[in-house]
């Protein structure tokens, strides 16, 4: 029994140090350029992030690497950061930034409750405060400003894109993310009301949770049972591809100048290169790159016209994307 | 005298399938009385104390408490009637406190009352005399104190009648005197306590009367001042004293001078105290003694299946090292394990794999022997031990007990040992079965085998065995030879010099 | 023939009995449903081959990483009497482990691919290792000990690559998970049958079958015969961790892809129904790889028919539930011992009936 305890004990604490607690920051980048920029007391900027860690997703890990990359030393900035899955863990963090004297604080909530006490101490402290990614249930006075994405354009930029194909019809394989979360939620809304005004017909519309094999079966029974389609939505990049291994297997063309279109969301380097090899159609984005956005505002660079910033969505069209677009929006390798 | 009676059990009778397990026994037990039940296993002890308690429904035969006769279909019912019983094992929660052990399941009021209920335990504690605080948690208790408790808690239930079943099995000297005093505490009190123990010892340091059972029947009641212990082990082994002295001296067994194959000397185990055997080349010996004497463990010593304490042993002259069954399979050494059910069978496998079995493990892992080989091994010995299985792909858990013995046999006998330990191969099977078998030992001897052999018969170890081993008490104590291979110089060794 | 209906109706085919009769029931009801369903045309794909397609090809090509799973966790079932759930979570390492490989030089060639699978394997060895010593040594519950890797597998499956999903660009791999140029049958479905092929020779060249239902069925008779039990729980663990790493490469090489969030999720939970369908005792004991293979077929056809019959892919998960309740209730000791019942009061009125007549 006690052995067991053990066991599960250290399991716990493996959890624990893969999810948890604080990363040391990715900082120590060795600049040795002067502060470019009109930094404010001729040191360097103090910026403390609490963020999720880099191991939830693609799009965090670019959005990690993309902090690191603008808040460096080079730039004039000090950062540091707090990666946790868990709110009680930012939290923690977060008030230990503001103990540290941080000139900034960027948080991108794992929970969207309980930040009230800390962006107020925040306040006290003369720190101010910018949201990115996430937002957070409080008064709007207790932050600067928030630098958002916003799902539902981004379906709708996707969307658009399609309907601006001209197709003579719509045959749509609907495959959508795992029911109930942001990206799925945004990404389904202005395909369904395609739907509902008739415009484009659903084949099917299946979730496969993420699952690229899942959405390959998805696409491999609709193949088996004879219907015809020609468009291809999914709600990520990884099942597009698995949606794109059973046509290939069945040899359906697709691509730009196949018979099939097919869309993807998240812009992988790899989905995008599927895109430039015109074996794809399109790749929506939802951006991870607020750090720009956020620098901007601390330098004075730009001014906020409203507290809640939407941060430009992007997609890629096959037909004209490059290896320049790849090299700077690409997410992962 | 008659008022005194408490439990009166007249002509119990139970059976299962194919076995009769209780033929018409009685029993009685007065108030304030220590009352042993004795026999050896199988004599129908523990089958006649799952009647009383509700375990199993008797087929025939009256159970009177208190002079009135009771229904007894469960152990709640048991409970009601005022009958307790106290296991080997502890039944109670751990980790609970002394007090809520006492009390649970007896009244919902408990975590209300808690103060209450701890009070009266302590009474309860004090009175009996028991060394343990209600608030303590059971756990931490010795084991003594665990079943003192248990104990103090069928009490508490208003008990007329207490049964302990081998309350004493893990208990050292000094624990087992603190539960003999708290015995007699509570027969001064008038509880009737029915006593199941295999220690001779105990018996007459503790009990009033002893009843003896033996095959399901009932052997007698003996005051225990009457019966001397030597007495006592010849009604539980089934031999009238008067009987055994007819008997007489058996003929004289041909000594075994021939080359020595297995000797040990001090060898110990986890199980075993340290002991020195040796064993010649064509010999056939014995272990006996009553059950827990450790004449088992001993010969699982010797074919390394606990773990090994210390000891030399030696095969024909050359130093060996035996701690694991194989390096005793590779020596030339197979064991028949005493319970067939637990270490013998592989119960859902086939006649043909159990039979193949220990010479593929010998052979190797990646030597297998073929289909149509262990075929033939299977048919050979299907048809020389008379093996009764409805084809050799039967499962070996459907054939009868005497038949699984006889595939376990030849799943030894296919792997040619020098020395093969048979331990209680002839227990709870046909007598037809039983002859065959020894009349194989004998022809395995002749062949040059040894063997040793164990038997809760004696009768049959004098049949087959040329030198007995006594074991009491987890020691060695005699080793008879030749004109002291008798009934009754075997039951004056196992029961101790007096007789 | 009178004898072997009387052997079958002993059950002589015993525990196969009922896979396969929910195999049969569930083609007859896809063919009343759909006479097409069963099809199978020989198509082009985009590379080229002529390769067969149909609903019979898309089952035995899904069900091949169930397949490989479902013979390994048969094994561990029996040599230790529990499962070990923590396969989906392992074959993400050894995905992981498989890319990393793959992707460390700078091409990718035949002898890449080679060393990349045994990394793999041994990767998934020594995770199985891990979880058999906790069983075999430690005497932990295997449900209990694999939950331990069920829960951080997929965390340590990152690790290895650091980023979510890299991607390997291959012909090689691209054969291997689809078709080999040539050969129309998919290729999962030619590695299924190498590994049932691989484990009938194991079975046939070693003693691994008799020794793993000795020490499942009984241990300490098994001990008592020399046979080292630890081992054998230890070594079932490490078979089931080589088919980890096959059904995991198997899974890269399908989709050219690890995603370590979902690479083979839930595998756990199919593999162990199809040793269950198959007729295996989750208990331990006496085993068919073949039940377990064919139970990973059910499985497969199932979630085939469901998709096929455009039912929710939300609600796939409760139907399969419902289907297999109902085989592994049939198929359980109370049932079989009433139908045995059923069936000999059938027998015996019958040969009443036959003795009148003889009167």
């Amino acid at each position: 029994m006690k052995r067991l305890k053990a066991l599960l004990l250290t399991g716990v604490l493996a959890m624990s140090m893969v999810f948890g607690g604080c990363t040391n920051g990715g900082g120590s980048t060795g600049g040795d350029t002067a502060p470019a920029g009109g930094t404010s007391s001729g040191g360097t900027i103090k910026v403390g992030v609490v963020n999720n860690p880099p191991s939830e997703s693609g799009y965090r890990e670019a959005n990690v690497k993309d902090m690191e990359a603008v808040f460096s030393k080079e730039n004039g900035y000090d950062l540091k950061t707090a990666y946790s899955l868990k709110n009680d863990d930012q939290l923690q963090a977060a008030q230990g930034f503001i103990t540290e004297g941080v000139d900034y604080l960027l948080i991108s909530a794992a929970e969207t409750t309980g930040w009230d006490e800390v962006l107020k101490s925040a306040k006290e402290a003369g720190i101010k405060v910018y949201l990115f990614d996430r937002m957070i249930d409080v008064d709007e006075s207790l932050y600067e400003a928030a630098v958002v994405s916003d799902m539902s354009a981004e379906g709708k930029t996707a969307v658009d894109w399609l309907l601006a194909q001209n197709l003579p019809e719509y045959k749509v394989i609907h495959i959508q993310g795992a029911m109930g979360s942001d990206a799925q939620i945004g990404r389904t809304a202005a395909l369904d009301e395609q739907f509902a005004s008739g415009k484009m017909t659903k084949v099917i519309q299946q979730t496969a949770t993420w699952d690229e094999a899942e959405a390959k079966n998805i696409v491999e029974s609709v193949i088996n049972s004879g219907d015809d389609f020609n468009v291809i939505y999914a709600e990520n990049d990884g099942m597009a591809k698995g949606a794109v291994a059973a046509l290939d297997e069945h040899g359906i063309t697709h691509g730009v100048d196949g018979k099939v279109i097919v869309m993807g969301f998240d812009c992988n380097k790899w989905a995008l290169r599927e895109l430039l090899a015109k074996q794809w159609n399109y790749d929506g984005q939802c951006s991870p790159f607020q750090a720009q956005i956020i620098s901007d505002l601390i330098q004075g660079k730009t001014t906020a016209s409203s507290k809640k910033i939407i941060n430009e969505e992007k997609g890629f069209d096959a037909k004209n994307i490059t290896q320049a677009d790849i090299d700077t929006y690409g997410l992962g390798e | 005298m008659q008022d005194n009676v408490i439990l009166q059990m007249r002509n119990i009778e139970k059976s299962f399938p194919g076995v009769r397990a209780l033929g018409g026994v009685d029993f009685t037990l007065r108030k304030g009385e220590i009352h042993a039940l004795m026999g050896e296993n199988g004599a129908g002890k523990s089958t006649l104390i799952k009647v009383l308690t509700g375990v199993y429904q008797m087929d025939e035969g009256e159970i009177i408490v208190d002079g009135q006769k009771a229904v007894i279909r469960s152990p709640q019912d048991a409970q009601n009637t005022g009958i307790s019983t106290v296991y080997q094992e502890i039944t109670l929660c751990p980790n609970l406190t002394v007090a809520e052990n006492m009390f649970i399941g007896r009244g919902a009021d408990l975590l209300v009352k808690q103060k209450e209920y701890e009070k009266r335990a302590d009474e309860i504690l004090g009175n009996l005399g028991i060394p343990a605080r209600s608030r303590q948690i059971l756990g931490s208790c010795s084991l003594a104190v665990q079943q003192m408790v248990a104990i103090a808690r069928a009490v508490d239930m208003q008990c007329k009648v207490l049964i302990l079943d081998e309350p004493t099995s893990s208990l050292d000297d000094k624990e087992v005197n603190l539960l003999f005093e708290l015995m007699r505490n509570l027969k001064s009190q008038g509880v009737g306590i029915i006593f199941v123990t295999h220690f001779l010892e105990q018996v007459y340091e503790v009990s009033d009367r002893i009843t003896v059972l033996r095959n399901g029947e009932l052997v007698g009641e003996y005051l225990t001042e009457d019966l001397p212990q030597v007495e006592l082990v010849a009604r539980m082994m089934g031999k009238e004293l008067d009987e055994l002295n007819s008997l007489g001296e058996n003929e004289e067994k041909k000594t075994q001078n021939g080359e020595v194959f297995y000797e040990a000397s001090s060898l110990s185990s986890s199980d075993a105290l340290p002991f020195d055997f040796t064993i010649h080349k064509g010999e056939v010996n014995g272990f006996t003694g009553l059950l827990g004497s450790g004449r088992s463990e001993s010969v699982r010593a010797i074919f390394g299946a606990d773990k090994i304490g210390g000891g030399e042993v030696k095969i024909k002259g050359e130093a060996v090292k035996i701690t694991k069954p194989i390096e005793a399979m590779k020596h030339g050494i197979g064991y028949l394990a005493e319970d067939r059910k637990r270490d013998g069978i592989i119960a859902d496998l086939s006649v043909r794999e159990n039979i193949i079995l220990a010479l593929q493990v010998m052979n190797g892992f990646f030597k297998p022997i073929s289909r149509s080989e262990s075929e033939a091994f299977a048919d050979e010995y299907i048809k020389a031990l008379n093996i009764k299985t409805a084809s050799r792909e039967t499962p070996i858990g459907s054939l009868s007990g005497g038949n699984q013995q006889k595939v376990i046999l030849a799943r030894w006998l296919l792997t040619h040992p020098d020395y093969l330990i048979l331990d209680e191969p002839t227990r709870g099977i046909d007598v037809g079965t039983k002859l065959e078998i020894q009349k194989l030992v004998l022809k395995l001897a002749e062949e040059g085998v040894s063997v040793t052999f164990i038997s809760s018969e004696v009768e049959e170890m004098l049949r087959t065995c040329s030198r007995l081993i006594v074991m009491r008490d987890r020691h060695i104590v005699g080793e008879l030879k030749g004109k002291d291979l008798n009934q009754k110089k075997v039951m004056e060794t196992i029961a101790g010099g007096e007789s | 023939m009178k004898e072997k209906f009387m052997k079958f109706r002993k059950g002589g085919l015993g525990q196969l009995t009922i896979p396969l009769i929910a195999i049969a029931i569930l083609i007859l009801f896809n063919l009343i449903r759909d006479p097409g369903f069963f099809s199978i045309e020989i198509t082009h794909n985009n590379d080229g081959n002529a390769v067969l397609a149909g609903n019979l090809i898309s089952v035995i090509n899904g069900a091949s990483e169930l397949a490989v799973l479902a013979i390994g966790m048969t094994l561990v079932t029996a040599a230790c009497g529990g499962q070990d759930i923590s396969v989906g979570a392992a074959a993400a390492i050894a995905g992981s482990a498989f890319v990393k490989v793959l992707k460390s030089g700078p091409s990718i060639s035949g002898g890449t691919v080679l060393l990349a699978f045994l990394c793999a394997c041994i990767v998934a060895m020594l995770f199985a290792a891990f979880n058999g010593v906790l069983v075999a040594v430690f005497k932990i519950q295997p449900m209990i000990a694999t939950l331990i890797l069920y829960t951080c597998g997929r965390s340590i499956a990152y690790w290895i690559n650091g980023g979510a999903t890299p991607t390997v660009d291959s012909p090689i791999i691209r054969a291997i998970g689809r078709f080999i140029p040539g050969v129309p049958l998919p290729t999962p479905v030619l590695i299924v049958a190498g590994v049932t092929i691989l484990f009938m020779l194991i079975f046939h060249f070693t003693s691994l079958e008799l020794f793993t239902q000795s020490v499942g069925i009984n241990g300490s008779a098994a001990r008592l015969n020399g046979i080292n039990d630890t081992f054998i729980k230890l070594l079932s663990f490490i078979i089931l961790g080589f088919c980890v790493a096959v059904a995991g490469c198997i899974g890269v090489s399908r989709l050219e892809l690890i995603n370590h969030e979902t690479l083979l999720l839930d595998v756990e939970m199919d593999a162990i129904l199809a040793v269950a369908i198959g007729g295996n005792n989750l208990g331990g004991g006496k085993f068919k790889i073949s039940g377990s293979i064919i139970g990973a077929y059910v499985i497969q056809i199932l979630t085939t028919t469901l998709y096929a019959m455009k039912v929710s892919s939300t609600d796939v998960k409760a139907y399969k539930a419902v289907v297999i309740v109902l085989l592994v209730v049939i198929g359980s000791p109370v049932i079989k011992a009433k139908f045995a019942k059923l069936m000999a009061r059938g027998r015996s009125s019958k040969q009443r009936v036959s003795m009148k007549g003889a009167k």
